[in-house]
């Protein structure tokens, strides 16, 4: 317990004492408590033009854009940028950033950044925070190492390149002397601050710290419960708020009665928000807001509260009719996105050909954390906190609600953030934090809203329902030539554009039209379709029912083949070879945000990799060992968001119930920062598998989410969850992502693992269906 | 007023009696480490003992609690060490996001407390109403272990503690001849 790492929220005011919130937030300059704390780092921050996020306000870098802060006993603060939901950036981001510094990770506090442009990009989602910005990282502490180097060398009046930063000091190389950090963070706050670009970054034989298991930054404040989440946030005279949304998707408001609420004690006032116009982006869904002086009230009032809804259009939509459609509509052949060859020229031989179509149903994120928001009017802006994992989006939502300038008037919204309790990309709509902030500016009053159990069900951002069709002809030697793939699934670009039916380039890129396969014609597909309920990102996005369905097919080509999985595999995947989409059909694939192209081959796939993830897993869980009656092993093997990931799992199916008995993942992601939490992210993947596969599922009934809370929308539990192993392959490529690849293998290891049990072939989850789970 | 102690701490709170448990710890005692969940006894996110015994302070109400002794997490150490859930938790890294996990230590603790070696069923049991979506469970399980090897081994050495001090008291008091009838 000697590395007390405090988790500092940037909206803890409540819970830190005046001072140690001035001294840990920054926030106050010159007027700090602890005078030799200092911004020192300020870097020209590269945002990426993120279609959804304010453009970067140069007068705000020159103000704010702090990372780097030591005090004058050496402790070092450094601002981490990305949003914490758990998957432990809050210290590995801090990590790459203390590398760099050459600082003692034991003085190192990490802070969770306010929503700020010049940090470069805060939007926290597709795995991107280590992978995507690494560089960016690693510059912010070069460049604070270098103006502590600047300030030793001027000390001892010598050149820069005579000294060193090393552990937590500056030694002049030739005479061994040593300046503290802290004995230098004033003089070094005024030098002169480098190019980024220009710094010398350490070469990864030298890392000392990214790699390692270091103390966690936030761990303790957790165990103790002093940690902040949104929900926890306190304001003095604060008020709750609880809302009651129209059930359907576009419906609004007819008519309400509040009266009853308002004779609730404690009910202090009902609200009717502002109807909100298509397309529905991540605005709130309008409603009637009870706001009460706690949150028992604000709920009893509301069950006292009488609305009349105008559903809408949307009323119409059921989720089961829904499903009919999108199984006929992929079946049928659709607008070709990636084209190699010509399947269409060929005639299928029916006796070697298979065909399969797969569905998954709509699905929730069901964070443990249910969303809250809590807003507050000043003088010429507000405040905000937020659990949110897209603070800046957030921010330019709350500009335009005030009527405030995105560019002009960044200054006036404060945006805190704080830890979320859990995400799983639900949190990177600020619907909630605008609910707050609209009730605030209408009532005047701090205002935190809160969320019931049964409104987050009821008002998310699902998982689209998807079909996914898959046909192959076999040769005789196993391998195919003639390959065709078809997905059909309402876009979340509907959110931005209600005209949008195509899936976009970068959703067909999450593992459905970079199949890696060597086959020598395919043609992957795409099938127009209407949009009735929010869909949004939910932890690796499409390629849930991408995988799902790859990784099934592939079982089942091997099944009809005679031959096992591991085999199919590698029969399909081909030669060891670079694979780059763009170069084979799809020309419009994203890579994940990656630039890749022929100076910049560090993220193009390597099938060897695929191969090697594979091999790794099936070793380690000895997936070949003979089995009982009853019992079978399933694999498959998933690249996502730059990774490879491959899961193994091994059931028992008997007297019609499915019991999962052991599950293993190994991954390749590239550098690893954070080892430990790289092995949890795998851990918590399996285990999101084996409720999206086995039980979870959301339905829509005359345009209304069905399912209320845990009871109906069931995730597993800890006694429906087997022994779990997790592999890391040592790797020296270029960082991938953690948070989201290990989720799409483990959905078919587990079907197929019931298959190889049972003869039980599942091809639509979840499989409470057709087996008890 | 409702009066209880929260925490050893005497309370009374101005609050409607059929208010549950958890807003009145969480809105109006202003302890926030108790976290709402489900609503419903669904999820154990809002555990906390009552009288030592773990219950879902979501559906429990104020009034159950009038005069007698609550517990949530924000009590679970004594005089800044970490009691030995909170410890094993920490060895274990077993949090994500944790926010289920104020929870999840409190029915744990519950379970230790009144079993130091607990089987994998028997810890199953006492958790399967703990749900945390992070998927932190292997690490809870052998936390679970840990902390119920550890407070065992306390129990005992206590245990054998106070049996050595009897002894010597009795051999004390036979040598000065004192306490006898």
């Amino acid at each position: 317990m000697s590395n007390h790492k405090d988790v500092v929220t940037s909206g803890s005011i409540s819970l830190l004492n005046r001072r140690q919130f001035m001294a840990l937030t920054g926030r106050v300059g010159g007027a700090l408590a602890i005078a030799s704390s200092m911004p020192m780092a300020l870097l020209s921050a590269t945002v990426q033009a993120d279609d959804h996020q304010a453009k970067p306000s140069k007068d705000a870098m020159e103000k704010l854009n702090v990372f780097v802060s030591i005090a004058a006993n050496g402790d070092v603060q450094i601002v981490c940028h990305r949003m914490e939901m758990g998957q432990g950036i809050l210290t590995s981001t801090p990590q790459i950033i203390a590398e760099e510094l050459c600082a003692d990770w034991d003085k190192v506090t990490a802070v969770l950044g306010e929503a700020n442009t010049a940090y470069g990009n805060q939007s926290t989602g597709g795995s991107a925070s280590i992978k995507n910005h690494i560089n960016h990282t690693r510059q912010v502490g070069a460049v604070a190492r270098d103006m502590l180097e600047q300030a030793a060398a001027k000390q001892w009046r010598v050149s820069k390149s005579q000294v060193q930063a090393k552990d937590h000091s500056v030694v002049h190389i030739e005479s061994g002397k040593k300046l503290g950090f802290g004995e230098l963070a004033a003089s070094a706050s005024s030098m002169q601050m480098p190019d980024a670009k220009s710094v010398s970054l350490k070469a990864m034989k030298d890392y000392t710290i990214i790699g390692k298991d270091v103390a966690l930054q936030g761990l303790e404040s957790i165990v103790r419960a002093q940690a902040v989440y949104a929900q926890d946030v306190q304001l003095p005279g604060m008020l709750i708020a609880s809302i009651e949304r129209p059930p359907v998707v576009g419906g609004k408001v007819k008519s309400f009665d509040g009266s009853a609420a308002k004779k609730v004690s404690g009910v202090v006032d009902v609200i009717r928000l502002k109807d909100r116009s298509y397309p529905v982006q991540a605005y709130p869904k309008s409603g009637v807001a009870v706001i009460a002086t706690n949150t028992w009230a604000a709920l009893e009032g509301r069950k006292k509260l009488k609305v009349e809804w105008d559903n809408g259009e949307n009323e119409a939509h059921n989720s089961e009719v829904y499903k009919k459609e999108l199984v006929a509509k992929v079946s049928n052949r659709a607008k070709q996105f990636r084209v190699v060859g010509d399947v269409y020229a060929h005639q299928f031989d029916p006796t070697k050909t298979l065909e399969a179509t797969y569905t998954v149903p709509y699905h929730h994120h069901m964070s443990m954390e249910t969303p809250s928001a809590t807003a507050q009017l000043t003088d010429d802006g507000a405040e905000v906190w937020s659990g949110t994992q897209a603070p800046q989006w957030g921010k330019l939502m709350v500009l335009t609600e005030l009527g405030l300038d995105a560019q002009k008037d960044q200054d006036k919204v404060t945006f805190n953030t704080t830890l979320m309790g859990g995400a799983f990309g639900r949190k990177s709509k600020n619907d909630f934090t605008i609910e707050a902030v609209e009730l605030a500016k209408a009532t005047g009053q701090p205002i935190k809203v809160i969320w019931s159990r049964e409104d987050d069900v009821k008002h998310g951002f699902y998982h689209s329902a998807a079909a996914n069709y898959m046909k192959a002809e076999l040769n005789d030697d196993n391998s195919s030539d003639y390959w065709i793939q078809r997905v059909v699934a309402p876009p979340i670009g509907w959110l931005f554009n209600q005209n949008s039916r195509y899936l976009r380039d970068s959703s067909l890129s999450l593992g459905f039209a970079d199949v890696p396969f060597q086959v020598a014609n395919m043609s992957f597909e795409n099938h127009e379709i209407s949009t009735h309920v929010r869909t949004g990102w939910l932890r690796s996005v499409g390629n849930i029912n991408n995988h799902f369905a790859l990784g099934s097919f592939v079982d089942e080509l091997a099944a009809k083949a005679g031959i096992g999985t591991h085999e199919m595999w590698v029969t399909l995947l081909g030669e060891d070879r670079s694979f780059n989409p763009r170069d084979e059909g799809f020309e419009a694939y994203t890579h994940y945000g990656q630039t890749v192209d022929a100076e910049n081959t560090d993220y193009i796939l390597e099938i060897q990799r695929f191969k090697s993830v594979l091999k790794r897993v099936m070793d380690e869980a000895n997936v070949q060992e003979q089995l009982p009656k009853g019992q079978g092993w399933g694999i498959s093997v998933a690249y996502s968001f730059n990774s490879y990931v491959a899961a193994a799992t091994k059931v028992e199916v008997k007297d019609d119930k499915v019991t999962p008995l052991e599950m293993h993942t190994a991954i390749d992601c590239g550098l690893v920062i954070t080892p430990d939490r790289v092995r949890s992210q795998m851990e918590g993947a399996m285990i999101m598998g084996l409720s999206i596969t086995l039980e979870s599922e959301i339905t829509v009934k005359d345009g209304a989410i069905a399912q209320n809370n845990f009871y109906d929308y069931p995730v597993s539990t800890m006694d429906k969850v087997p022994p779990l192993f997790v592999h890391l392959v040592a790797s020296d490529n270029a960082p991938g992502g953690v948070g989201e690849p290990g989720l799409p293998p483990v959905l078919p290891s587990i079907t197929n693992a019931i298959y190889h049990a049972s003869g039980i072939r599942v091809r639509d989850l979840p499989v409470k269906a057709v087996l008890k789970v | 007023m409702v009066k209880f102690t929260i925490n050893g701490k005497p309370v009374s709170l101005d609050a409607d009696p059929a208010m549950p448990l958890l807003y009145a710890i969480r809105d109006i005692a202003k302890l926030t480490g108790t976290k709402f969940g489900c609503g419903l006894g669904l999820c154990g996110a809002c555990t906390v003992h009552l009288e030592g015994n773990p219950i879902r302070s979501c559906v429990t109400t104020l009034s159950a609690a009038e005069g007698k002794s609550i517990t949530t997490i924000e009590g679970l150490e004594t005089d800044g060490d970490l009691h030995p859930v909170q410890a094993a938790w920490f060895d274990h890294k077993v949090p994500q996001c944790g926010y289920c996990q104020s929870g999840q230590m409190m029915s744990a603790a519950a379970l230790i407390a009144n079993n130091t070696s607990p089987s994998e069923a028997e810890i199953e049991s006492a958790m399967r109403g703990n749900i945390c979506r992070c998927g932190t469970y292997p690490r809870i399980k052998a936390a679970i272990k840990q902390a119920a090897e550890v407070t065992k081994r306390a129990t005992e050495a206590a245990k054998q503690q106070a049996k050595a001090n009897e002894e010597a008291s009795k051999e004390a008091s036979a040598k000065t001849g004192r306490g006898k009838a």
